[in-house]
C-alpha cells in the first residue's frame, strides 16, 4: 500500500513536472494577436493632416519615416513594421471613425500616438472595450495616467498640471511676493494648464491676481496683455500657443512691462516662438523643458542629437529640425520601436501593455539628459521629469535639477 | 428703388423645384427601403458604424433641404442646431440617466424651440445676409459649449462620453447594428414626415415663400409665421441627427461641431441636389467617403483633392444628384421605349 501510494504520488509529481517543463516551452513559442505576424507589424495612428491643427501633422510623417528607417535597418526581431496612418481633421466624430477603421478594417495590432485630447478622449472608450491598446497619446492631458479605469490607454509627455506644477514651485520658493497674471487658451490645454498652477500654488494661490483667456479664433492678443499689465501684476505666465506666445513677448516689449516672464513648454521652441518675436525682446524668459531643442547649437554635439540629425537627412529631408514637432515625433517612435522590441516573440496587446507599463529608465535620443522614461503597472504617466530653462542670448541656459512634476493622486 | 420694387426685381435664390419632384417613385423607394434594410447583414461593424453616420448626416442634410429646398432661406449654421442636439441627449443620457431614445424627442424639441426663437430675428434678413447671421451662430456655438456656467453639464472643453446602448430584448445582434436599424427608422419616419410636410398645404405655402414672398403674402400666406415654422422644422430635425450623432460617436465634445460641419452639411446639400430630398443621403454620402477617398489619393495635400472631386462634381452635375437622377430616369424610358 505504502510503496503503491509513493509510486503514484512520483508518477504525478513526474506529470506536473513534466507538463510545468512543456507548458513553460509553450510560453516562449510566438504568440500573435490581431496585427502581427511572423513577418509584419500593424501600427495605426490618427494625425489631424487637414483643419485647425494640420501644423502638427509633421508628427506623424517623422514617425512614418522614423519607422522607415527601422524597417531599412532590419526590422524589430525580423519583423517589419507596417505603419498606417489616417486624417481626422482634429474632429472627434472623425477619429471615432478612423480608429474603428484602424481596428475593425485594417486590423492593426495598436493605436499609437494618436493627437489632440478632444479626439483621445472620443476614442479612449472605444480602445479600451476592444482591448486595443492606445498608446503613447499626444496630449499632455492629465487624465491619460489612469491605469484602473483604462488600463489601455496611455500618455507620453509630461502633462499639463504637472509642468504648471513646476512652475508654482519655482515661484514659491523664487519669488513668494509674486503677483501672477495668467494668460490661457481656452480650452482642454489652458484649462488643464491653470488647474496644474492653482493647484501647485494650494493655499498660495491668492498669488494669482488677474486671469484672462483668449480664443485660437482671435487674430491677436495684444488687448489682453495690456489689460493684465494694468492689474499691476509682476509676473506673467503666457499658457499659449506657439502664435500667441511670440505675440505675447512682442507685445511685453512693446508696451513696456517687464514681469518675470513664463512661457508654456509647448511655445518653448526657438525656430518658432523665440527668433519670431525677436531673440532682444525674449532674454530673461522662463520655460521648462524635456526634450532638446533642435535649434540649440549647445547639441550639436550630444551623441544623440547627432544621430537624431543623420536620421533626418538620411529617411526625412523635408524635416524641419527646428520643429519641435519632429523633435517630439522621433522621440515617441522610438519609445514605441523600443516597447516591440521588448515584447520579444509575445506580439499580443496585454504583452505591449504589459512592456509599456515596465519601461526602466529609458532614454531617447531626444530628451533632456537626466530625465527618463519610467511606467509600471501603477505609473501610466512615461515622462514626469522637467527642468527650468532661462533664454539667453539665442538660446536656452538650463538650470537647477531636473524636477519631477509627479502628482500626487 | 424702393424696398418693394427690390425684392420683386431680385432673382430667386433657389431655383423652384416643382414639389413631384421632390421625392422618388414608389418603386425605388422600396427598391432603396431593402437595400438599406439588407445590407448591414453582410458587411463588418465597422462599415455598419460608417452607414449609421451615413443615414444621420442624411437627416441633417435632409433638414437644411427643407429649409433651403422648401422656404428658400440659407443656413450656414446648422452645426449649432446638430451640436444643440447632440448636447441634449448626451446630458439627459449621462446626467440624469434618461433611456436614449427619449432624449432624441426632447432634443427635437429643444431644437425647434430654439430654431424658430432663431427665425424670429432672421425675418428681417435675407440671402447672403441671413447666411451671414447664421454663420454667426455656427462660429458661437463652440465657444459658447465652453463656457463655464454650464461646464458642470456640459463637460466644459473635455466634452462628454456617452454609453453606447445595448440591443434590447436581448436581440441577438451587436450594438452597432441595433443602432443602425434605430437610425434606419427614425430616418424612415422623419423622411415621410418631411414628404408629407412638403406636399401639404404648409409645404405650398414654403414653396410660395420661395418663389416669390410678396406674391405668397397677397395670396394670403403668413410669411413670417412660415418662415420661422421652417426654421423650427430644420432645427428640430437636425436636433436629432445631432442626438443620434452623439450616440453613434459616444462621445460629445465643442471641437465636434464647428463652422466645419455646417460648411459639410452645406454641401452635402448643394451636392445632393437642393430641393430634392433623396439626394441627401447622396450628399450626406459625399461628405463621408469623398474626403476618405480624398485621403488615399495623397495625406498631405487631402484637402486640394476634395477640392478638385468637388469642383468637378458642381462643374459637370451644377444640379447635383437630382440631374444624374433625371438622366438616368429618361435613359431608362428610352430603353423601354425600345
Amino acid at each position: 500500500m505504502r510503496l503503491d501510494e509513493k509510486l503514484r504520488i512520483a508518477a504525478f509529481s513526474t506529470a506536473v513536472i513534466a507538463f510545468v517543463a512543456t507548458s513553460g516551452g509553450a510560453l516562449a513559442q510566438k504568440k500573435y494577436d490581431t496585427g502581427a505576424t511572423d513577418t509584419e507589424i500593424k501600427i495605426g495612428n490618427i494625425m489631424p493632416y487637414s483643419g485647425p491643427a494640420s501644423a502638427y501633422g509633421v508628427i506623424g510623417k517623422t514617425e512614418e519615416a522614423y519607422f522607415k528607417k527601422i524597417n531599412a535597418e532590419g526590422g524589430i526581431n525580423g519583423r517589419k513594421i507596417s505603419f498606417v496612418t489616417y486624417d481626422d481633421g482634429y474632429s472627434p466624430p472623425k477619429a471615432v471613425e478612423q480608429a474603428r477603421k484602424l481596428v475593425e478594417s485594417d486590423e492593426v495590432l495598436v493605436v499609437f500616438n494618436p493627437l489632440g485630447t478632444p479626439s483621445n478622449s472620443a476614442i479612449q472608450k472605444y480602445l479600451n472595450s476592444k482591448k486595443v491598446p492606445q498608446l503613447f497619446v499626444a496630449t499632455g492631458a492629465t487624465k491619460w495616467n489612469d491605469p484602473k479605469n483604462f488600463p489601455w490607454t496611455m500618455g507620453w509627455q509630461p502633462s499639463y498640471q504637472s509642468e504648471a506644477s513646476i512652475y508654482a514651485k519655482f515661484l514659491m520658493k523664487e519669488k513668494p511676493d509674486a503677483k501672477i497674471a495668467v494668460l490661457f487658451q481656452n480650452d482642454d490645454f489652458g484649462k488643464d494648464y491653470l488647474k496644474g498652477l492653482k493647484d501647485g500654488l494650494g493655499a498660495k494661490a491668492s498669488m494669482i491676481v488677474a486671469e484672462e483667456s483668449y480664443e485660437t479664433t482671435e487674430p491677436t492678443i495684444d488687448g489682453h496683455i495690456v489689460k493684465l499689465k494694468s492689474t499691476g501684476a509682476n509676473t506673467f505666465i503666457s499658457i499659449t500657443t506657439p502664435k500667441f506666445a511670440a505675440q505675447g513677448i512682442k507685445k511685453l516689449a512693446e508696451i513696456e512691462w517687464k514681469p518675470l516672464h513664463i512661457v508654456a513648454n509647448v511655445s518653448a521652441s526657438v525656430g518658432s516662438v523665440i527668433k519670431p518675436a525677436g531673440f532682444e525682446n525674449s532674454q530673461g524668459i522662463l520655460s521648462a523643458a524635456y526634450a532638446k531643442d533642435g535649434a540649440d547649437p549647445q547639441w550639436d554635439n550630444d551623441p544623440g542629437m547627432k544621430k537624431f540629425y543623420a536620421f533626418l537627412e538620411k529617411y526625412y529631408p523635408e524635416g524641419n529640425k527646428l520643429d519641435g514637432s519632429v523633435v517630439f515625433g522621433y522621440g515617441v517612435a522610438q519609445t514605441m520601436v523600443k516597447v516591440l522590441e521588448m515584447c520579444g516573440d509575445n506580439l499580443t496587446r496585454e504583452n505591449v501593455m504589459k512592456q509599456a507599463a515596465s519601461l526602466k529608465d529609458f532614454t531617447p535620443d531626444t530628451l533632456l539628459p537626466g530625465v527618463k522614461i519610467n511606467t509600471s503597472p501603477t505609473d501610466f504617466a512615461p515622462i514626469e521629469q522637467l527642468q527650468m530653462m532661462r533664454f539667453k542670448g539665442e538660446k536656452w541656459d538650463l538650470f537647477g535639477d531636473v524636477i519631477s512634476g509627479e502628482l500626487s493622486n | 428703388m424702393s424696398a418693394v420694387q427690390e425684392v420683386v426685381t431680385e432673382a430667386p435664390a433657389v431655383e423652384a423645384v416643382p414639389k413631384r419632384a421632390m421625392t422618388l417613385g414608389y418603386g425605388t423607394s422600396l427598391f432603396m427601403l431593402a437595400v438599406l434594410l439588407l445590407v448591414p447583414l453582410f458587411v463588418k461593424n465597422f462599415i455598419i458604424f460608417q452607414l449609421t453616420m451615413l443615414l444621420i448626416y442624411g437627416l441633417a442634410v435632409l433638414a437644411l433641404n427643407i429649409l433651403t429646398g422648401g422656404s428658400g432661406q440659407f443656413s450656414l449654421g446648422q452645426s449649432a442646431f446638430y451640436a444643440v442636439g447632440a448636447y441634449t441627449s448626451a446630458i439627459l443620457m449621462e446626467h440624469a440617466g434618461i433611456n436614449y431614445a427619449l432624449t432624441l424627442p426632447v432634443a427635437g424639441l429643444v431644437c425647434f424651440a430654439f430654431g424658430f426663437l432663431f427665425g424670429q430675428p432672421a425675418l428681417r434678413l435675407s440671402g447672403v445676409y441671413l447666411a451671414l447671421a447664421t454663420f454667426a451662430l455656427a462660429t458661437a456655438m463652440p465657444q459658447l459649449l465652453k463656457l463655464g456656467y454650464f461646464e458642470h453639464w456640459t463637460g466644459g472643453v473635455q466634452g462628454l462620453v456617452v454609453t453606447k446602448p445595448d440591443a434590447p430584448f436581448g436581440l441577438p445582434m451587436s450594438q452597432d447594428m441595433w443602432l443602425y436599424y434605430f437610425t434606419l427608422v427614425i430616418t424612415i419616419a422623419i423622411y415621410i414626415f418631411s414628404v408629407n410636410l412638403l406636399q401639404s398645404r404648409s409645404g405650398r405655402a414654403l414653396m410660395a415663400i420661395r418663389d416669390n414672398e410678396i406674391a405668397a403674402s397677397a395670396m394670403g400666406v403668413d410669411v413670417a409665421l412660415y418662415k420661422t415654422l421652417a426654421f423650427g422644422v430644420s432645427a428640430g430635425i437636425t436636433g436629432v441627427a445631432g442626438g443620434l450623432g452623439a450616440i453613434a460617436v459616444q462621445f460629445v465634445a465643442p471641437d465636434g461641431y464647428t463652422i466645419t460641419l455646417a460648411i459639410s452639411l452645406f454641401l452635402g446639400m448643394v451636392v445632393g441636389g437642393v430641393g430634392w430630398l433623396p439626394g441627401s443621403i447622396v450628399g450626406s454620402a459625399f461628405i463621408i467617403f469623398v474626403p476618405n477617398i480624398a485621403e488615399g489619393i495623397s495625406k498631405g495635400l487631402s484637402g486640394a483633392v476634395f477640392g478638385v472631386l468637388l469642383f468637378l462634381v458642381i462643374f459637370l452635375v451644377p444640379h447635383g444628384a437630382r440631374q444624374v437622377a433625371i438622366v438616368a430616369q429618361q435613359l431608362i424610358g428610352k430603353m423601354k421605349k425600345n
